[in-house]
């Protein structure tokens, strides 16, 4: 893990190289965490992975959470390891929720690092978080036609009705 | 002549789709494969999985913190003391908990045995799948030891729930060390044995060396970590990078691989037992003395004894049990080797006594996007070598 003075000396070289692009940094339970633009994702993570000195160029996961009440609500997490100094790195963009129908949207890094495909596949199928540009973004781990965003704080633990032969004839 | 020659040339050209699985021997578990082939040769593969989805992970939210823990236990099946292990270091760096040195050692030891345990399970079956059928007996005779040792210790066989946020739930109990620590000797002899049995079985080294190559930037690419990564010669291992639990402490080496093909990532696994037993060992020889778990009475249950004597402790139990500890806001990501690569667990805390989300970032999960690079152009049977040899536990994939 970079240390406190260590996450804001990265902060101050992205804000040089890509202004604007990190938005806070948070530094709690001795994990160091960069908060990003949802717009500007790529170019961070871009220059995490690339930049010579840092190389953070590993993403060990790609993972979601409902931040519900808070505002924005949607935050998706990049965990990075920069595997020559031994160090992680995460990277959060918050996603505020459009409402109704539509769904946030942000970026893929699957051109950056091709194991997000799987990753991000399954945020898009528990959360309903677009990846613009993903190759094929449909569901991975639910069925095809499912209705709705199973980990969303707001959707009911279970709740499915389960068609066994009596119910069926209930129901009908 | 030559016209029957075209036509039998075109017929092998013709792709035909062939669906593997999701019930089948040979897939580890419920996973459904959809192959291209070209003759017997694999041109496109699509894994699809999610047949065993559970939700497990939604569950979670709905259950007070301690209560989690056998729920992540039964995601990845084989490795229950891993996921115990990602979950409750998470949940104790939340809460900015120090577990104690005998606990530490404790966890070290049970983690050890459980990684030789998933490692035998993986050569019985994949040794079966490439014909060396009597290999699953040999290898699940070492496991029931390895079982019988946990259920001295916790009571149970498998998802023993035996890790408690604070330390594990018990101390070992007398006579676990001598037959631990004859199982820990025994086990490089057994492994001896296995060697014999199949470095030296033609059918097998066929079907291994050279199969289901990918290079070690790729690997990195597609996010591989654990043996498979190491076959292909990158001696990344969680265990010696990042400080946790007793591992800085045990001397052990990191088996790696030189070319990555399937042999390679048989050779890695066998050599890891080895190491792990050494590790076993040198838990059992330096384990210390002292408390098995933590004394904070906010997050652990106090002793049964105390319960008919103190009413503080009564108080405490009741609290514990009825609705739990509440966390304060915040969120940690912790990761240990599993036996199949880097076992992560994200948990966010909202300042309830439930966490508001659990994640596990399963390495077969992960693992299984190399699979496509293993088989693409490779003949059907080192597709299911290499199957094998990825060691996917679809309860940890789908979860």
């Amino acid at each position: 893990m970079p240390d406190a003075p260590g996450l804001e000396l990265i902060r101050g070289e992205i804000e040089r190289d890509c202004p604007g692009a990190v938005l806070a940094t948070s530094f709690d339970r001795a994990q160091a965490a960069l908060i990003v633009d949802p717009q500007r994702v790529l170019d961070a993570l871009r220059w995490l992975s690339e930049q010579p000195g840092q190389r953070y160029s590993f993403l060990s996961s790609l993972h979601a959470a409902d931040y519900l009440p808070a505002e924005p609500r949607f935050g998706v997490h990049y965990e990075l390891i920069n595997r020559d100094r031994v160090e992680r790195i995460r990277v959060k963009a918050m996603l505020a929720d459009p409402g109704g129908e539509e769904l946030p949207e942000i970026d893929s890094c699957v051109d950056l690092f091709p194991t997000a495909e799987a990753q991000e596949r399954e945020v898009f199928d528990f959360f309903g978080i677009v990846f613009r540009g993903h190759p094929n973004l449909t569901r991975i781990l639910m069925p095809d036609d499912y209705v709705g965003w199973p980990q969303r704080r707001d959707f009911p633990v279970g709740g499915e009705p389960v068609t066994f032969t009596y119910s069926e004839q209930r129901y009908d | 002549m030559t016209e029957i020659a075209d036509a039998t040339l075109d017929r092998d050209r013709e792709i035909m789709t062939v669906n593997v699985g999701p019930h089948h021997p040979a897939t580890h578990g419920v996973l459904r494969l959809v192959v291209d082939l070209e003759g017997e040769i694999v041109r496109e593969l699509r894994p699809v999985i999610g047949y065993v989805h559970t939700g497990i992970e939604k569950s979670c939210e709905d259950k007070s913190y301690w209560k989690v823990i056998p729920f992540v236990e039964r995601m990845d099946y084989v490795s229950y003391f891993f996921q115990m292990e990602a979950y409750c270091g998470a949940v104790e760096r939340l809460i900015d908990l120090e577990i104690p040195p005998r606990a530490k050692y404790l966890r070290t030891l049970f983690l050890e045995l459980n990684r030789i345990h998933s490692h035998l399970v993986w050569l019985g079956t994949t040794a079966l799948d490439l014909g060396a059928i009597s290999m699953l007996w040999y290898c699940f005779r070492e496991r029931d030891k390895i079982l019988d040792l946990f259920e001295m210790a916790t009571g149970q066989r498998m998802h023993t729930r035996y890790f408690q946020v604070g330390g594990v739930i018990e101390d070992i109990p007398v006579g676990f060390e001598e037959k631990c620590r004859a199982f820990a000797e025994e086990m490089p002899i057994r492994v001896g044995q296995y060697e014999d049995l199949l470095d030296r079985n033609e059918v097998f080294l066929q079907r291994t060396k050279g199969t289901g190559i990918v290079s070690r930037e790729r690997l990195l690419e597609l996010g591989v970590t654990g043996p498979l990564l190491r076959a292909a010669g990158d001696p990344w291992d969680l265990r010696k990078a990042f400080d946790y639990l007793a591992y800085p402490e045990m001397d052990f080496k990191i088996p790696v691989g030189t070319v990555g093909d399937n042999y390679d990532r048989y050779r890695v696994r066998v050599a890891e037992m080895v190491e792990s037993a050494r590790i076993v060992a040198q838990c059992l020889d330096a384990l210390p003395e002292g408390p098995h778990i933590a004394d904070d009475r906010k997050y652990v249950l106090p002793p049964r004894s105390e319960l008919s004597t103190s009413m503080e402790s009564l108080i405490h139990h009741f609290k514990l049990v009825t609705e739990g500890y509440r966390v304060a806001p915040g969120e940690v990501y912790y990761s240990i080797e599993g036996p199949r690569g880097e076992l992560g667990c994200f948990v966010l805390a909202d300042g309830s006594a439930k966490p508001a989300r659990v994640h596990f970032r399963d390495p077969s999960f992960v693992n299984l996007q190399s699979f496509r690079d293993m088989a693409m152009d490779g003949y059907v049977a080192d597709m299911i070598a290499s199957l094998g040899m990825l060691d996917p536990i679809l309860g940890g994939v789908d979860r």
